[in-house]
């Protein structure tokens, strides 16, 4: 071990007590961090890269076992070291860790400099030189007014507050390494484009070392210098950013630049990763990818993979890697080609709904005996979909988009302004005839079934509620449904707590379609779901569109989705649409200054490896 | 391969390939079902001594061998057959007035089980039906139920139902409406904030959209997400009815002599605790195995048909 090396990690298996047995979580995990170097772990949720991480800030879940060759960091032995001496040594002083939700992560009863200051005092600092050094890092992540801030507690922030306060907090004990998972997964684009930066400059200012675990390959490349792809708890390639996701050699890697709505232009089939991520539990011999890969062979289930080293840094566990000479960006770009040859669906002077001049005002009060104050949630929003044709709403948090959306389903009554149905005002439909024409895919695929009702009932229900068909009609059609979203008959007496995300949402699409309503409104219907999954469902909204020619509005806040998807695109940002127009048009030419910063928010791979040439 | 096939590959993929013949769901869930009991001890033992109380409820004339208000003052405080004095005819000894004490266990039962689960029901009806208003629909409903909640929680309970039966005259009826009355606020509180919760998720707003009405989503939607906590707060609440019958009757409002009942029982024996310990134990621990029974079986009920134990 020299002098520069950081973090050495060889043959890391974490397992997990399950009710089905033991869960591998991770398994043969080797990494290692030079002094200043940034990683990126990337990979699917179940893939165990917070698991390395938990592993390595001894936070794993109880009755987890950890198994390492070697586990150390700047020359200690982590494995032999007593909890006591870690807690005082590394925890929070040699290594920091920010985590994805900075709602939760900040304590709510106390204020900011308490909780900056804590570590730093009770480590025998003064308080009052813990509170300058507070205010030195408030400063530099770019709070506005740190001195004011530091009285502030947690519920005062907004997120992106939150996630700096998250980051000055980890800076404050000078740590050699932070450990930041999926810091900004649950922030706006805009936002996440801001703390990307900042960690960049501070780990510059610190010479800090990094591990940035993320889902978002766009995010990774941009961020740091080298890249570990990991699957099914093992990594399955390693190497400079720019070689693993330029040139990437295991079909895995490749497969997720694959899937990722990018640059692909509309109508454009995404290539989606068949299958879903094997369980862990008693996993079968052989590479962890096997199962789901179009290039495994006999012997890919003969016995571990061995690593195969590609250049200094780099390599990959494949026994059949990719040729070079097709760079996946290459790919992508020519998809992009061909779905642009492809004539876009004409949309037809039919207009499906029409929503004018709706606003939508919420009275919200403080206590009892507070003054009442109004929130304009949407206001003065216009929006017409026409036959076949996809519209999507894209904007932030707090944009209004989702108010909109229950406005448009009928969920929710705006305080001026008309909705129409096929011509009809959407007011004076009844509630059977309103479900007929306008039916919603919602976003968290969890919540979105009813937990107590196996899958069979719920695909029914629309069409038992309106009591129309018999028994056998209904089962009929219930089980149509489910083929014609992909799921095999045997789920029809499953529970939601039994399916995969991406299975839910299969089953939520079925719900909504049973109806044949005449409009889908999508409200991020791929949000909660991994990148190789979204594009599967991606994929099967598109032909659900032709074949039941169905006119869609969908709610995002994902440019690439939109890219993939939309015919035209409305620009949400405060309650209002600032921007509409045609995708290609608002996408490449935006008129509105928002819609160009949100834009240029968006992490790509081609950004990074422009900004790396 | 057209690409609608590749889509639909994509979710197939991952699961077995479909048998030919459709195999028999339902039987599959039954018996996944019955592998969750059985594999559930907790819940077996509960069942047990509930059905066992209940077959002795049910079948008290058969198996009582006197009858429990026969008196006879010969035999007066006799103890359990196996201490020294005791007698074979009298198995459990006899009370003050020389009644057999295991007759009057046996018939006691009866009360308990109709006072425990009957009380339980009453408050669960009130509890559930004001927590999922509230819940559901908020604003003043919520307000008003809020307001009825800390009343009853302001009111001194035991000494309300005692003033109550006082006014209205004492008999089994009476006990049983009196304590279901007053313990509803368990069903009230759970039901409610589960309910808020609930309220919120993306499957109610999807049954609003595929046209369902609010009694439609009460029911189909929300109420059988309930269910689990209702089972938990109703086995609870029968051990809870059991011991105040226990309680009232103990402080002479409740269940009237001679009826045979188990607080009756403890509270006749109260004058020989110390030289006849066995008048007090006994029906103590009939009250104990009866609560805890309960209680096991509540939750039993609840691990094996929540959902999230099905995998």
């Amino acid at each position: 071990m020299d002098d520069t090396s950081l973090l050495h990690i060889d043959d890391l298996d974490v397992t997990l007590p399950t009710a089905a047995g033991p869960l591998r979580a991770v398994r043969g995990m080797n990494l290692s961090l030079r002094k200043g170097e940034a990683l990126g772990i990337v990979g699917e949720s179940g893939s165990g890269k917070s698991m390395t991480a938990l592993a390595l800030m001894r936070l794993l879940p109880p009755g987890a076992r950890l198994r390492a060759g070697a586990l150390r960091y700047a020359g200690h032995d982590l494995e032999a070291m007593p909890d006591a001496d870690f807690a005082a040594q590394i925890a929070g002083r040699g290594i920091a860790m920010i985590f994805q939700e900075p709602m939760t992560s900040l304590n709510p009863v106390y204020t900011i400099e308490r909780q900056m200051t804590e570590l730093m005092v009770r480590d025998g600092a003064s308080a009052a030189r813990a509170r300058e050094r507070a205010l030195y890092l408030l400063d530099r992540v770019k709070v506005p007014d740190p001195a004011h801030r530091l009285r502030s507690y947690p519920h005062q922030l907004s997120g992106g507050q939150r996630q700096r306060v998250m980051i000055a907090m980890a800076l404050m004990t000078e740590p050699q390494l932070l450990i930041a998972d999926e810091p900004t997964t649950a922030l706006d684009v805009t936002v996440q484009a801001q703390i990307l930066e900042l960690l960049a400059e501070l780990r510059q200012e610190f010479g800090m070392a990094m591990i940035l675990i993320t889902h978002d390959l766009a995010v990774v490349a941009n961020a740091v210098d080298r890249v570990m792809v990991m699957y099914g708890g093992q990594p399955l390639e390693s190497g400079p950013a720019r070689t693993v996701l330029g040139d990437p050699r295991h079909p895995y890697t490749r497969g997720l630049l694959e899937c990722a709505p990018g640059k692909a232009g509309r109508h454009a089939r995404l290539n989606a990763i068949p299958g879903i991520v094997p369980s862990l539990v008693d996993p079968l011999p052989g590479c962890v990818f096997g199962p789901r890969c179009a290039h495994a062979t006999a012997e890919c289930r003969n016995g571990d993979i061995a690593r195969t080293p590609r250049d200094a840094q780099g390599w990959f566990r494949c026994l059949h890697p990719q040729a070079a000479a097709q760079p996946a960006i290459a790919t992508r770009a020519n998809t992009a080609d061909t779905g642009v040859a492809q004539p876009p669906a004409r949309p037809s002077a039919d207009i499906v709904l029409s929503a004018t001049h709706i606003t939508r005002t919420f009275s919200q009060r403080k206590g009892i005996f507070g003054k009442p104050y109004q929130v304009r949630a949407v206001d003065d929003a216009s929006l017409q979909v026409a036959h076949g044709e996809t519209v999507a709403v894209v904007g932030e948090s707090g944009s209004g988009k989702s108010t909109l959306a229950r406005i448009l389903l009928g969920l929710d009554d705006p305080d001026q302004g008309e909705v129409r149905l096929d011509g009809r005002p959407v007011a004076g439909l009844s509630a059977a005839e309103r479900a007929r024409l306008v039916q919603p895919v919602f976003q968290d695929p969890y919540s979105s079934l009813n937990p107590r009702r196996p899958v069979g009932e719920i695909v029914a229900r629309p069409l038992a509620l309106h009591g129309e068909a018999g028994a056998a009609d209904l089962r009929r059609e219930t089980l149509r449904m489910l083929e014609r979203v992909g799921l095999p008959q045997r789920v029809i007496h499953s529970y939601p707590n039994q399916l995969s995300g991406g299975q839910r949402q299969r089953v939520a699409i079925a719900r909504a379609l049973i109806l044949r309503p005449r409009l889908l409104l999508c409200d991020e219907p791929t949000s909660a779901l991994d990148v190789s999954v979204q594009a599967q469902i991606l994929n099967l909204l598109q032909d659900l569109q032709e074949e039941f020619g169905l006119s869609m509005l969908f709610i995002t806040h994902d440019i690439g989705v939109v890219r993939k998807i939309a015919d035209r695109v409305a620009v949400m940002r405060d309650g209002r649409i600032v921007e509409t127009g045609p995708a290609g048009t608002v996408l490449e030419r935006p008129s509105h200054d928002y819609t160009a910063l949100l834009l240029s928010s968006v992490p790509t791979l081609a950004h990074a490896f422009a900004g790396a040439a | 391969m057209t690409n609608q096939d590749k889509t639909l590959a994509a979710g197939l993929a991952a699961t077995a390939p479909p048998p030919a013949a459709e195999p028999d769901f339902d039987a599959q869930r039954r018996q996944a079902f019955w592998r969750r009991v059985r594999g559930h001890r907790g819940l077996q033992a509960g069942a047990a001594i509930l059905l066992a109380l209940l077959a002795v409820a049910v079948f008290a004339p058969w198996l009582a061998p006197h009858d429990p208000n026969a008196q006879s003052l010969a035999y007066r405080l006799l103890p359990p057959a196996w201490s020294e004095g005791g007698s074979w005819t009298y198995l459990l000894g006899t009370d003050q007035v020389g009644r057999d004490y295991l007759s009057r266990l046996i018939y006691g039962t009866r009360i308990s089980l109709v006072v425990g689960f009957g009380a339980a029901s009453i408050g669960c009806l009130i509890g559930v039906t004001l927590g999922v208003c509230a819940g559901y629909f908020g604003g003043r409903i919520d307000s008003l139920v809020s307001f009825l909640l800390t009343s009853q929680l302001a009111l001194p309970g035991l000494l309300l139902a005692m003033a109550l039966v006082f006014i209205i005259g004492p008999s089994l009826w009476v006990v049983i409406g009196i304590i279901g009355g007053l313990h509803w606020t368990y069903y009230l509180v759970v039901t409610r904030t589960s309910t808020m919760r609930l309220r919120q998720l993306d499957f109610v707003a999807a049954a609003r959209a595929i046209g369902s009405s609010r009694r439609q989503i009460l029911w189909h939607e929300i109420l059988p997400n309930l269910l689990n906590q209702i089972i938990v707060v109703f086995t609870f609440e029968v051990g809870i009815a059991v011991l105040a019958e226990a309680a009232l009757s103990f402080l002479g409002v409740g269940i009237q002599p001679p009826t045979p009942s188990w607080g009756l029982m403890i509270a006749e024996g109260k004058m020989a605790i110390f030289h006849r310990p066995w008048l007090v134990v006994l029906p103590g621990m009939a009250l104990f195995l009866l609560v805890i029974g309960a209680n096991l079986l509540g939750d039993g009920l609840r691990d094996v048909t929540s959902p999230e134990k099905r995998n």
